[in-house]
Parts: C-alpha cells; structure tokens; sequence
C-alpha cells in the first residue's frame, strides 16, 4: 500500500484520462499510484459512476485520493460516485477544481513528496495556467 | 401503489424518452453537449427493462431502485441529477400516496436533492425550472393536480427558451443560450406529463 497520496484522473474521453495519467507517470514516477476511467457506460464519451468507483478502489490507500474532473458531467458523477462509497472510504476522497492535466500533474508532484491530501489538493487547486 | 401502475409509468416514462430523444439531443446541441437524448434514453431503457422488478416493489423502493439505475446508465450529469430525485422521492414516499399533499412532500424532497446535486436553482435555465414550479402547481390540496401540473409544465418550459444559462455546459456560451429551450427542462416537462398520462388512465 502507496505512503503517497493517489490521483485519480476522470475525462469524457478514456484518451484524455489516458493521456493524463502517461503524463504523470512519465513528469512524476511511479511512485504516485495513478487510475483513470473515461467514457459513459455504453463506451461514447460521458463518465461512468461505477468505472469511478472501481478507479478510486483500486488505488485506495491510508493517505487518501484526489479526483481530478474535466467537464460538468464528470464532477456531478465523480461526486455521486464518492457518495455512494462507504464513509471510510468516502472521508478519504477530494475532489480537486483544478483543470483536468494540469490540475493532476501538479497534484502529483506534490503528493510525490509525501504531502497530505489537503496539501496535494491545494496545490491543484493553486494552479492557474 | 399497485404493481401496473408501476409498471406503466416505467413504461410511458421509457416511451415519452424514447420518442424524444432526438429532440434531446437537438436541444443539447444548440445550447450543451449533444448528449442529453441518448444519455436518457440509455438510462429509460434499462429502467423499462427491470419493469417487472420494478412492479413487484412499493413505490419507494421501486423509485429509489430506479434512481440508482440512472445514477449508473445515464453516463452524462443528468444521471445523477434524476437519479438525486428519484431516490430522494423513494425514500419519503408512503407505500400508499394517499393525496396529492403526500405526493407533493416527497416531490420536494426529490427537488431538494436535484438543487444538492446540482448545486443549482430554479431561475438557471435547468430542470429546476420545470420541476419546481411543477411542485408549486401541485402542492395544494384542491383542483384538478394532474390539468395544473401539465399546465405548470409547458409554461414553465416555455419560459426556460429566454433565460440564461448559469449552470452546465450551457453557461459557456452566455448570452447565446438565450433562445433556445432548456433540454433538461424539456425532458422534465416530458416526464411530468408521462406520470400524468399513467395517473390519469388510473384514477
């Protein structure tokens, strides 16, 4: 189990969420556990609650997650998906307003050092292009 | 409530989205993302096709079972946001509405968790401004509810095409959304008129 804050990236487009998470992986390392879920339940673009939610678990950790969302829809599923986990799990997930790659670059780095999930989700929120 | 009258409004909700989903979609694309037609007819469909569980519940499960459907088809932010007031409705409904009150009061609750989820407002160009006048029109004791809630529907409808929209997509484009009909608000005034059609073929 990650000593790291984890990062999950949630896009419209399973691309986008795809290429995030590369470019974090590649800007940050692997010791960021990072997950990404992209398009609606019938594969168009679109977020899908339980691709979410498997995408939060499987990088649950003691240090908690920070979602990163691009458009409308995916903040609104993201949340609904947060709410329908169980209040352990619920407590240790932020949602950051932060743009979706930036936002999870930044929000990497930071958590590459160790940082706490408030931290990490500060210093996503922080950026601004 | 009995198990046909569930039934049929799986049935004539699915119908009514099913029909109008281009539609949906048309409006979507004027003013959103283009996706509001299928996302609902996705989420409609899987509702009809669980009709016969559905039918065997009390109309609280079955509303709060149908709302997590949605939560979990929809695929775009109306999932969540119908889904937010069905299960809100389920959880506040008496196994047997006995007056258009009872209906109203968990109608409200539903609407409470529509502005939650959507950290909205009736007056923002969204389903809020069908659904809460709607639950105005409806929440009284007298008169005929199903005529007063059609009625309430189509104004209100009508009257989104020359707001502004400050919430979703549709707020990107600013003074541009005016003018065109909310699709949100469209489909809510289709669902409101689905439910009328089952409960006036019941009553």
């Amino acid at each position: 189990m990650s000593e790291r804050v984890a990062i999950v990236i949630v896009s419209h487009s399973p691309d986008v969420a795809r290429g995030a998470a590369d470019m974090v992986r590649e800007m940050v390392g692997a010791e960021v556990p990072v997950a990404w879920c992209g398009g609606n339940p019938a594969g168009g673009l679109g977020t899908d609650v339980a691709a979410i939610q498997a995408a939060i678990r499987s990088v649950n950790g003691p240090k908690g997650i920070a979602v990163l969302v691009d458009l409308g829809g995916a903040e609104t599923n993201s949340e609904m998906a947060i709410e329908l986990m169980s209040d352990e799990l619920k407590g240790n997930v932020v949602i950051c307003n932060a743009p979706i790659v930036e936002g999870a670059v930044m929000a990497a780095t930071e958590a590459a050092g160790g940082a706490s999930l408030e931290a990490v989700r500060a210093t996503a929120e922080e950026f601004h292009s | 409530m009995a198990p046909d009258v569930i039934r049929a409004l799986c049935d004539r909700a699915a119908a009514t989205i099913i029909e109008h989903a281009q539609e949906l979609t048309d409006l979507d694309r004027a003013i959103g993302d283009g996706d509001h037609g299928i996302n609902m007819k996705r989420g409609f469909e899987a509702i009809a096709a669980q009709a016969d569980e559905l039918s065997g519940m009390a109309i609280g499960q079955a509303l709060q079972k149908a709302g997590m459907v949605l939560v979990m088809k929809v695929g775009g932010a109306s999932g969540p946001l119908y889904g937010s007031l069905l299960i809100a409705m389920g959880k506040s409904m008496p196994d047997v509405p006995r007056s258009g009150s009872e209906f109203a009061a968990s109608f409200a609750e539903g609407i409470e968790a529509v502005k939650k989820r959507g950290k909205s407002e009736a007056g923002q160009k969204t389903m809020l401004d069908v659904l809460v006048p709607v639950l105005s029109a409806i929440d009284n004791e007298g008169g005929d509810l199903l005529s007063a809630a059609r009625q309430a529907a189509e104004q209100s409808l009508n009257a989104t095409k020359d707001m502004k929209a400050i919430k979703g997509r549709a707020s990107f484009l600013g003074e541009r959304s005016i003018g065109h009909l909310d699709p949100g608000a469209r489909s809510s005034a289709l669902l409101v008129n689905a439910v009328c059609d089952v409960l006036e073929a019941k009553v």
